[in-house]
């Protein structure tokens, strides 16, 4: 599986390189490795069914308990089958959609990164692998979404998902340490089955966490707002990313995560609330919709929310649905993307409003979406029908709030069909539409994945049993922690749940008729809410921030080289101080000053008249003067006290210093007085508590000696071992030789520094000249 | 003479701070150059002073006789004293460079990357 994985990777690298092979046909050439990963994981239908859950293991990192580490069962199988088998006829209608265009080797590329994080996701049997997995997903997406980058407003969205999915990320990733901390494993197949992992008082912790990162990458309210945003990208990543893979991988995580986590009451209350609201926002908004990106967007915002609402339920009854309405909706979903692509491929608009009788002109794609569409409706004989009755029949088994939950579900239902008819039948049937472009048939590589993908659908819901045998069983075993015993079928008999169907096909027949209408009272009504939505305080939020950080620039950064300094010198003052004072306290000790000679004292008294009359002298020839006479004072100082190298180099560097000031600085302006009083007082106060600040420290290293000095290897391997009688020269040119290259390097690029700004400014004047 | 050193460079370390926090760019070298001789000087005292004990090696002897000065510090000092001399021959023609260029040598009027 490790290579199953990889191989998206590495045929991601190779792309654009087989662009210059395949040329048109690179999209039929690139579908053969999903193609491929298809057969690959439909091998392992016999196993998994059978219960066999089949681990893979590689060890990373395992000094950190993370592992590339791969667990297939029911539910890894079933995603990781829709991941290739959508993912085969996308590059196949990418390759159409996209024909021509001069970055399609990028997009492979990431669209093939993509896929392989998403089946690394959905197969990692390890937390950190998973949430690594998880973050590739959403960096790739954003480079997806924004791919039309010359344009504004989708780098715009893709920042968006980006920054929406991220966060949530961050706090996924908090939420799966806890979890891995506190189940004492970070395998999977281990924390599911850990003990007293909901009795550990950072279960509240972990369950909020974990739900904000899934939330947001499954845009659930009130996060759903950078989804249909996201349909700024190429039609072939809407299909795939934001419709059957991507927005899919929180609701894997919390399906994943539901054995371990889903007996506790905050993880139903949230599930639940958020998802049947998401579920009906989306509806609703979907049914407002006029766009043909939008409105499936929306709708999948919908699905989505039924999905979370489900794994929330938590029922028998609702995880089958959940198994059988997860696959039927990535496929119906699909096709309908790609057919909404090829609308806007042929007619030139994505306005609903705009198309009308496409049948005759684009008969394959109607067909298609006909089928697609009665399966977004829910009617039989499409799988989707067997995904709604399962749905309505789990909400009604609901422990918590089953009615309101009940009343959701069928306002869902019934907008539903409304929309399934907008976009499945308002485009290809009734009055011809006005359209920028004379619309004719897709080429064959746009309609083959909608007509395989629905009649996939039409399939699954004439023999139910397929589905259920293959990976549905499987599946729902894997999201209840146990073995479920059911079966799929179209006629359950009259019950309640047919009862309601039939009750929303009239409702949604009727909405359906009004969807012309309804258009501008609808529209007024989301112009109101746009102001006030979740999506208002995601800019606020953005613009505060960029406003927080001009702001900090403008203070931190202001560009005044003082305040800087004194920035820095305050906080050293403050932190080392505050360190010294509390640790070792005031010592102002005066060891031995009764030895000092008279000499000495009469050039420490030189040195301190040098330091403040420098201070204090208006002219430069004086300040000058003022530091050669320090210079030479601490070369005798150097001398006195037995560093005759160091007196003979201070003695040298000192001259050629005074040379080099009265060469250059007589060139510059006389001093000015530039400071005012505040300045100089506040400048005056730094120096004192900086100069008073290093002679405690030091007084302090002084007093105490913590071990002993380890020249005395130096002193006695200096002659037997380097030969050389002064000992400081043998350190400098021998034990420590590579120091001094470093030095000899420095100079040397100061020295070319120097150089390179007078030939500058020698061309400069060549240039006036 | 260790202790009377600590209070002279503290001196020193103030009047260096001093001199860089003025706005004149000519005081700011010589702020920077009495910084690098403050903490020559704090190196080289730290270590411990030791009075006409040179670290040499007498012509015919393996080990300097009795204790001499720490030659450690010494040979820091000395590569810091050359770094130090690098540096402000570097500032220097830099300052005389931005002064040209910006036609003012107030520091507080060097605040753009543009000129």
């Amino acid at each position: 599986m490790l290579f199953a994985v990889l191989s998206g990777f590495i045929v991601a690298a190779l792309a654009p390189w087989l662009m210059g092979f395949l040329k048109d046909r690179i999209g039929w050439g690139l579908a053969l490795l999903p193609a491929g990963l298809t057969l690959y994981f439909a091998s392992f239908i016999p196993a998994v069914s059978g219960g066999e859950v089949v681990l893979q293991h590689w060890a990373w990192m395992p000094i950190l308990d993370v592992h590339l580490s791969f667990m297939l069962d029911g539910l890894s199988l079933m995603f990781a089958l829709l991941i290739s088998f959508i993912g085969t006829f996308i590059l196949i209608y990418a390759g159409a959609y996209l024909k021509g265009h001069e970055y399609l080797g990028r997009f492979y590329v990431i669209m093939l990164s993509f896929m392989a994080s998403m089946l690394g996701l959905v197969l990692s049997n390890n937390l950190i692998s998973l949430f690594v997995f998880w973050e590739l997903t959403s960096v790739t997406s954003y480079l997806l979404i924004g791919f039309n980058h010359r344009d504004l407003d989708a780098r715009k969205c893709a920042l968006q998902g980006l920054f929406v999915t991220v966060a949530g990320g961050l706090a996924l990733m908090a939420g799966l340490v806890m979890l891995g901390l506190v189940s004492g494993s970070f395998q999977i197949s281990e924390v599911l089955v850990a003990d007293g992992l909901l009795e550990s008082p950072l279960i509240t912790g972990i369950i909020i966490c974990v739900l904000l990162g899934t939330f947001t990458k499954s845009a659930q309210f009130p996060f759903h707002f950078w989804l249909p945003n996201a349909m700024a990208a190429p039609t072939p990543v809407s299909a795939y990313l934001h419709s059957a893979t991507m927005v899919k991988a929180g609701i894997y995580l919390m399906a994943r995560l539901n054995p371990a986590l889903g007996e506790h009451m905050l993880w139903t209350v949230l599930l639940c609330s958020a998802g049947g609201i998401t579920m009906l926002l989306g509806v609703y908004l979907a049914y407002s919709a006029t766009g043909v990106k939008k409105v499936l967007a929306y709708s999948t915002v919908m699905a989505l929310g039924t999905l979370t609402m489900l794994i929330g339920i938590g029922t028998d009854y609702a995880m089958i649905a959940f198994a059988s309405f997860l696959l039927g909706h990535s496929l119906y979903k699909g096709a309908l993307f790609m057919i909404a692509g090829a609308l806007d491929h042929e007619t030139g608009t994505k306005d609903l409003t705009r198309m009308g009788g496409l049948r005759k002109a684009m008969p394959i794609t109607a067909t298609a979406a006909l089928i697609a569409g009665l399966s977004l409706a829910g009617l039989p004989p499409l799988f989707g029908f067997i995904g709604k009755e399962l749905m309505l029949e789990a909400v009604l088994s609901a422990e918590w709030q089953s009615s309101l939950l009940l009343v959701a579900a069928v306002l869902t239902a019934s907008l539903g069909i409304a929309v399934a008819a907008a976009v499945a039948i308002k485009p290809f049937w009734g009055k011809v539409g006005d359209t920028p472009k004379k619309p004719h048939e897709a080429p064959v590589g746009m309609w083959l994945g909608p007509v395989v993908l629905a009649a996939t659908s039409l399939l699954f819901g004439i023999l139910p049993f397929l589905p259920e045998g293959w990976v549905v069983a499987a599946a729902v075993t894997s999201v209840k922690g146990q073995s479920v015993d059911f079966y799929l079928s179209l006629w359950h008999g009259i019950n309640l749940p047919l009862i309601l169907s039939g009750a929303s096909l009239v409702a949604g027949a009727v909405l359906y008729a009004l969807w012309g209408r309804t258009r501008a009272p609808l529209t007024m009504v989301n112009d109101v809410f746009s102001r006030v939505g979740p999506e208002v305080g995601y800019f606020r939020f953005m613009s505060a921030m960029t406003g927080f950080a001009a702001w900090q620039t403008r203070v931190l950064q202001n560009g005044v080289m003082g305040i800087y300094m004194i920035v820095l010198i305050m906080t050293t003052v403050v932190l080392a101080g505050y360190t010294l004072l509390s640790q070792y306290g005031l010592h102002l000790t005066l060891t031995g000053i009764g030895e000092v000679h008279f000499y000495e004292w009469a050039i420490a008294l030189l040195m301190v008249m040098a330091a403040v009359y420098v201070i204090f002298t208006r002219s430069r020839l004086g300040a000058v003067a003022t530091i050669g006479a320090l210079g030479f004072s601490v070369a005798l100082i150097f001398i006195l006290f037995s560093a005759p190298d160091l007196g003979i180099t201070q003695v040298l560097i000192e001259t050629l210093t005074v040379i080099l000031l009265v060469l250059v600085l007589f060139r510059l302006p006389g001093f000015s007085h530039y400071s005012s009083r505040f300045e100089i007082w506040r400048d005056g106060t730094v120096a004192v508590l900086f100069g008073g600040l290093m002679t405690l420290l030091m007084l302090g290293a002084l007093d105490t000696r913590y071990f002993e000095t380890i020249s005395g290897f130096f002193v006695e391997a200096s002659y037997p071992e380097a030969q050389g009688r002064n000992i400081v020269n043998v350190i400098l040119v021998d034990f420590r030789a590579l120091d001094t290259l470093g030095e000899i390097f420095v100079l040397a690029i100061a020295a070319m520094g120097v150089y390179s700004m007078l030939r500058l400014r020698a061309e400069v004047k060549d240039d006036r000249g | 003479m260790e202790h009377l050193m600590a209070y002279i460079i503290g001196i020193l370390f103030g009047s260096a701070v001093y001199m860089m926090l003025r706005r004149s760019i000519v005081k700011l070298v010589i702020g920077l150059m009495i910084l690098s001789n403050a903490a020559n000087l704090l190196i080289f005292t730290v270590a411990g002073m030791t009075r006409g004990a040179p670290p040499l090696i007498a012509e015919g002897a393996l080990m300097p006789e009795g204790a001499v000065a720490d030659p450690l510090p010494q040979a820091l000092v000395l590569t810091a004293i050359v770094i130090a001399f690098g540096v402000l021959a570097f500032a220097v023609v830099l300052i005389h460079r931005a002064y040209e260029v910006v036609g003012n040598d107030d520091l507080d009027q060097m605040k753009d990357t543009d000129t």
